[in-house]
């Protein structure tokens, strides 16, 4: 399974048998909207809380999962998933209601492929049949705790981002149909000493381009083996810094090959900035819009990179710098896969 | 100073800062003031029209009508958060709207909205001037050292 020093070769084939989105009032008037399970014009979700709204968006994704799966919510051995709120209580809160047991996760915004590359491995080593894995995000749950209070006038530069609100489960399986893991490659943190937590794609860049790197290092291929390379929340700041990266270490993915979920979310006229970002932002494009492109046929194998920026608002107002994360997971289509 | 710490860092973390200042999308500056100009200017037109008001209408003078128009537009502030306007003027305006009073009005009013969920003790009392409360201990804090300076430079300086 161990291939290199930081990639697992899923050999055994673990299975995304079923998947389910849920998005807010921003995300439904976005370019990916026709994509999403369920969309939610309320921010609050008729919620006391912003923090509510969140639990209960995973809630529905989960159940959304499992609706769309063969098998029943009793079948399901673990739920493997994580938030960017203090303590990841609205996931806990939803791990009680889905009730199985749960690993609980902290990645940042690379929560959602951490949990995806744990489930693949869990269930590769025969350690399950069916696992859960997924994440959620708020925005106004999140702009509370890393920023400032929501309707707080505070003027943003343009690298700041647009924290998802929205929730994206997938369902693991050893066997069945549909998309198959392949490989994931677990990111090293990262640090170049970046300190504006307005500028989260300029920090998480570099730790983008090392797992990719990596990933196509350890796993023997160069970056045609993949129809499409997808980076979790960089935007347009980072992206393209981190294009810049990949040239300057010999690796020139072709413009339409190397995509973004936090710029592919938003359309060009929502004032999101920089663009997406958020747990939920690779959860709920790629379990959402490019699965779906890869049941339709359009693509066959993809490696998507969630992206993370692990500062706390302590952190970074007693001056350190931001760590970032970075994790690979490959995921190719069912009958492509020998 | 800026430039001390970065020499600081390892020459890999250096080499990177330098090519993401270049990609770095920069604050537009000269439009940011010019919005700043316009929508700042506009505010405190809006408070003057409502100062006059209040002179020509109320028994107020140009003395005591400030109170009651700093009031009004801290009432219009609050209308304006609430409604989820403000932030999306802040947003284009910048200092526009964060200098004048609706600014700091903002301030407070947004973070009390914010932290209801937490309870009106423990989330509205502790948390209301979160934003706002760094204004009130330096600006209280400097009018007490400018009053020092004054009245050093009246009782001994003879002026």
């Amino acid at each position: 399974m161990l291939q290199g020093k930081q990639t697992w070769i899923f050999q055994n084939h673990p299975v995304i048998i079923s998947t389910g989105t849920v998005g807010g009032p921003y995300e439904a008037e976005g370019k990916i909207r026709k994509s999403f399970d369920i969309l939610h014009d309320d921010l609050w979700l008729q919620q006391e809380s912003f923090e509510k709204a969140q639990q209960v968006m995973l809630e529905e994704a989960a159940q959304i999962a499992i609706k769309k799966s063969p098998i029943q919510k009793e079948q399901v051995e673990f739920f493997i998933s994580g938030d960017l709120i203090n303590q990841i209580t609205p996931t806990t809160f939803a791990a009680r209601t889905i009730g199985v047991p749960y690993f609980g996760l902290f990645s940042a915004c690379a929560t959602s492929m951490e949990s995806l590359a744990l489930a693949a491995a869990i269930i590769n080593a025969d350690g399950a049949n069916y696992i859960l894995s997924g994440v959620a995000s708020h925005n106004s749950a999140t702009e509370k705790q890393f920023r400032y209070p929501t309707e707080y006038g505070g003027q943003k530069p343009p690298t700041a981002q647009w924290t998802v609100t929205g929730a994206g489960c997938a369902l693991v399986a050893k066997t069945g149909t549909g998309p198959v893991i392949t490989s994931a490659t677990i990111g090293k943190v990262v640090d170049m000493g970046m300190k504006d937590p307005f500028n989260m794609g300029g920090a998480m860049a570099p730790a983008a381009v090392d797992t990719i790197e990596t990933h196509l290092k350890e796993r023997g291929v160069d970056h045609t083996y993949y129809d499409l390379i997808i980076t979790g929340d960089l935007a347009r700041v980072g992206h393209e810094i981190s294009k810049e990266l990949l040239h300057k270490r010999g690796i020139d993915i072709p413009e339409e090959k190397y995509v973004d979920c936090g710029i592919e979310i938003y359309q060009e006229d929502q004032q999101v900035l920089a663009g997406g970002s958020g747990t939920a932002c690779s959860a709920v494009v790629t379990y959402g819009h490019f699965l779906k492109q890869m049941e339709e046929g359009k693509l066959s194998r993809i490696l998507v990179v969630a992206t993370g920026s692990l500062q706390s608002p302590l952190s970074v107002n007693q001056g350190d710098s931001i760590p970032c994360i970075a994790h690979a997971v490959s995921i190719e289509a069912g009958s492509d896969v020998t | 100073m800026a430039d001390e710490k970065k020499k600081k860092l390892p020459p890999k973390a250096q080499a990177y800062q330098a090519l993401q200042d270049k990609k770095e999308e920069k604050r537009p500056i000269v439009k940011n003031c010019m919005m700043a100009f316009l929508v700042g200017g506009t505010i405190c037109f809006i408070g003057q029209i409502i100062m006059t008001f209040y002179i020509h209408f109320f028994p107020f003078t140009e003395q005591t009508a400030g109170n009651p128009t700093t009031a009004t537009l801290i009432f219009l502030t609050m209308l304006a958060t609430g409604f989820g306007y403000y932030d999306r003027l802040g947003q284009f305006a910048g200092a526009g709207s964060a200098v004048p009073v609706t600014g700091f009005g903002n301030a407070v009013i947004s973070a009390a909205i914010e932290h209801r969920t937490e309870g009106y003790i423990i989330g509205v009392g502790t948390n209301m001037f979160k934003v706002a409360g760094p204004v009130i201990v330096y600006g209280v804090f400097s009018a007490f050292i400018v009053a020092l300076i004054k009245t050093i430079l009246t009782q001994w300086g003879g002026m």
